[in-house]
């Protein structure tokens, strides 16, 4: 700790090079930070269902084939299943193509036992819901974003489903009440979150009545999950409808991996980033200590083991990279909140940025060591006879 | 004038290799950037190249009204029978309209590499379909045959997922479909499907209707008589794009995400890449200074010195733009990957480095070896004769 004055002023010996240095750094950090988060938020997508007692089954061979209303009966009786609901994708819009509205037919009552304890709705609000055939319950944000009130008529459109009466796209809900989730980490899957009465869409659809597009199913022993997602499946096997039962979370993110080998993209970036990066400090550092020989010679002469030469220079490596990363981690944590609003759907966790100190500290050994070395191992007579 | 510039200019390259590593950090962080950037827009470029192929100005894709893709349109098979009548297509010698109905639904098939299953779109074609689509070609193998559980898997699938050689076996709800063989199409994104009879798919499905009619147009002057046709008719209720603009907007959305990722990314690439291209500029007029002080006192004015120097930085960043746009060609230009298309299907696809990218990238490069020249140039131009000459 003595020599912290000292290392702080050898840094600063020569200015703009370590203020540029420690720029490059900070820029590098603020790339990891950024691209980790993302990476991570892909890797492990928020579900929309929190927990591990969820699981749904879906058409086994493809996931636009419908199931057939019945298979819900038959999964309400396989033991160890708490609740079993029913929904069909509605691919819904407000007004315009890029308003998309995770508009969801529940069934009422089955949905919020499945999901229970994960939304908060009033309690007039939801009797509301439940005596109003065309209502909708809305999430809070959503309500706000497009500035919707409760009592107003909401239009969507449907990109699938014509209604049976007038073959029109162009569905109408009451909003009777709002819903808020409760689990925050789960908020941004539901943002875009409208759910209205299954019976009524499925009397009012031209086609594919008496079929749900999904099931999913709650259970009393998670640890039971994969058991009973087998169960299932077995239940339909050999028939014209099998499914597919997983957990929920690894149904969302088995979604993701389809987009592509995300990671892999993030982590070439990556190494670029730092490649470069290792160059670049590796010079600087290299050549700082180049500059400063007879210095060093000056330091072993007046008693400087060549081990505290070897520290002195590693800590100056390691302060070079360690303090900037902490600031460009720092600044990606600042950035959340943009990248966020920029993925929509997709939570981030600022816990991926923890591995970054880890790398900076290894950056510091990395370039640290040869000018260390090199120091530790100098000559007395040579250095001051500026013999090289 | 100008000869002081050529002699101050060679000076300073004659001199460069004395200063290889720190001038090396210029090369290799400017290559890192391009490298990046040429990259990732290689991704967009492919995607966009893909879908825009399988779109002809002279074929035409109709749609359920309202509906934005073929997976959420469904049209019974009256609507079909009365786009058949409509003019403005294609006639085959034996007067039938160049139409093909046609049903769209994904299968789940594992991919090779993850293993995971992914949504592969399985498309039920007319018989028409060669008369409609007459870029397709069975490459191996052989057609399937009507009304039968066969198909044709596109090879950009065959490359991406697991099972489709000619022989193997495809599950789809309660039936089992035999590859039969495998076709190209132009490298388009039809490549990444797999094909089979409309017919046989919507028995296996238990589906009337179609998704989607594609028709190949008499010329393409004759679109508009075609889609007047159809929209008012007061019995359909449909959608009439040119296949091109569909897939331009399929494509729209994911190449627009790509593009400003790695733009943004590599913008931030390149501000750290100034510093390090600053530090190396400093680094070498200070080295210099001894050097051009002499200069200086032997009569060169200061301009051809700031030329120099920022010519050196240029000429490294010029390295280091072509070195990394190198990179890019040689380890991602061709390689085929796959990403969930417009509408939950997936799209193969060959990451692309076009002549324009590369000129991108070293546009880029010049930047950033601009930038980081300029202050140290204007340094080098303002060194102080006398002390310089002291120090030294």
């Amino acid at each position: 700790m003595q020599y912290l004055p000292l290392i702080w002023s050898n840094l600063w010996r020569k200015k703009t090079r370590t203020i540029f240095t420690l720029l490059s750094i900070v820029i590098a950090f603020l790339l990891f930070g950024v691209l980790e988060t993302v990476d991570q938020a892909f890797a492990h997508p928020s579900t929309g269902v929190s927990g591990a007692d969820k699981l749904i089954s879906t058409n086994k061979y493809s996931i636009t084939l419908t199931l057939p209303f019945s298979h819900v009966q038959q999964v309400r009786s396989v033991p160890g299943i708490e609740a079993v609901t029913w929904i069909t994708w509605f691919g819904g819009y407000y007004q315009e193509q890029k308003n998309f509205v995770f508009a969801l037919p529940i069934d009422t009552q089955s949905y919020f036992d499945v999901h229970k304890g994960e939304f908060v709705v009033d309690r007039d609000q939801m009797r509301a819901f439940e005596n109003n055939r065309s209502g909708a319950l809305v999430n809070i944000a959503l309500l706000k974003k497009f500035g919707w009130k409760i009592g107003d008529k909401l239009p969507i459109h449907s990109t699938i489903w014509a209604k049976k009466s007038d073959g029109s796209l162009d569905w109408t809900f009451d909003i009777v009440g709002t819903f808020d989730v409760k689990d925050s980490t789960q908020a941004s899957a539901q943002a875009y979150s409208v759910l209205f009465h299954y019976e009524m869409f499925d009397e009012g659809r031209s086609f594919g009545n008496g079929t749900v597009g999904w099931l999913e199913e709650r259970v009393t022993d998670p640890s039971q999950a994969p058991e009973i997602a087998k169960h299932i499946d077995a239940l339909f096997a050999n028939s014209p409808n099998e499914t597919k039962t997983q957990p929920a979370n690894e149904f969302a993110t088995s979604f993701m991996k389809q987009l592509g080998d995300i990671g892999f993209v993030l982590r070439m970036i990556l190494a670029a980033v730092f490649f470069a990066l290792l160059f670049l400090t590796g010079n600087t550092s290299m050549q700082s200590v180049r500059d400063r020989i007879p210095e060093f010679a000056v330091l072993k002469t007046i008693g400087f083991s060549d081990l505290r030469v070897l520290g002195l220079v590693l800590a100056e490596a390691l302060t070079l990279c360690v303090v900037p990363a902490i600031v460009g981690l720092a600044l990606s944590f600042a950035l959340l909140p943009v990248i966020k609003r920029g993925l929509q759907g997709v939570e981030l966790s600022a816990s991926s940025l923890l591995p970054g100190i880890g790398v900076a500290i290894l950056l510091g050994v990395l370039i640290g060591l040869p000018p260390a070395l090199r120091a530790m191992r100098l000559s007395i007579v040579d250095a001051l006879a500026n013999r090289r | 004038m100008f000869k002081q510039l050529i002699a101050v200019v060679s000076l300073s390259i004659r001199t460069l290799p004395q200063r290889l590593g720190a001038s090396s950090v210029i090369v290799i962080g400017i290559a890192s950037v391009v490298a990046v950037l040429v990259s990732v827009l290689a991704m967009s470029t492919g995607f966009k190249h893909t879908l825009a192929d399988a779109g002809r100005k002279d074929r035409v894709i109709v749609l359920r009204g309202g509906s934005d893709n073929e997976l959420s349109s469904n049209l019974s098979a009256n609507d079909y029978a009365v786009i058949a009548d409509a003019p403005g297509l294609a006639k085959s010698a034996d007067g039938h309209a160049a139409l093909s109905g046609e049903i769209v639904t994904v299968v789940n098939i594992p991919k090779i590499d993850t293993g995971t299953d992914a949504n592969v779109t399985l498309r039920g074609v007319s018989l028409s379909v060669g008369q409609v689509r007459p870029e397709l070609k069975v490459v191996e193998g052989r057609m399937f045959r009507p009304a039968v559980r066969e198909l044709i898997a596109g090879m950009g699938a065959a490359k991406q997922f697991r099972g489709l050689g000619v022989g193997q076996v495809v599950k789809l709800r309660n039936s089992e479909w035999t590859v039969t063989g495998r076709f190209t199409s132009n490298g388009d994104a039809h490549e990444s499907e797999l094909m089979a009879d409309v017919d046989a798919v919507r028995s296996a499905i238990e589906y009337s209707g179609y998704s989607s009619a594609i028709g190949l147009l008499s010329s393409a002057d004759s679109f508009t008589v075609l889609k007047d046709a159809l929209t008012t008719n007061p019995q359909l209720k449909v959608e009439v794009t040119d296949e091109h603009a569909y897939y331009a907007k399929q494509s729209q959305q994911l190449a627009q995400v790509i593009d400003v990722v790695g733009n943004v990314v590599a913008a931030i690439m390149a501000i750290g890449a100034t510093f390090g291209a600053l530090n190396t500029m400093y680094s070498s007029v200070a080295t210099r200074s001894m050097e051009i002080a002499t200069l200086r006192a032997i009569g060169f004015s200061a301009f051809p010195v700031l030329l120099s120097v920022m010519f050196e930085s240029l000429l490294l960043a010029l390295i280091g733009g072509m070195a990394g746009g190198a990179l890019a060609w040689v380890f991602f230009n061709g390689h085929s990957v796959s990403t969930l298309g417009g509408a939950f299907a997936q799209v193969v696809f060959s990451l692309t480095v076009t002549g324009r990218l590369l000129v991108t990238g070293i546009v880029w490069a010049c930047f950033i070896g601009v930038l980081g020249g300029l202050f140290p140039a204007l340094r080098a131009a303002r060194v102080p004769v006398a002390e310089a000459l002291r120090a030294g």
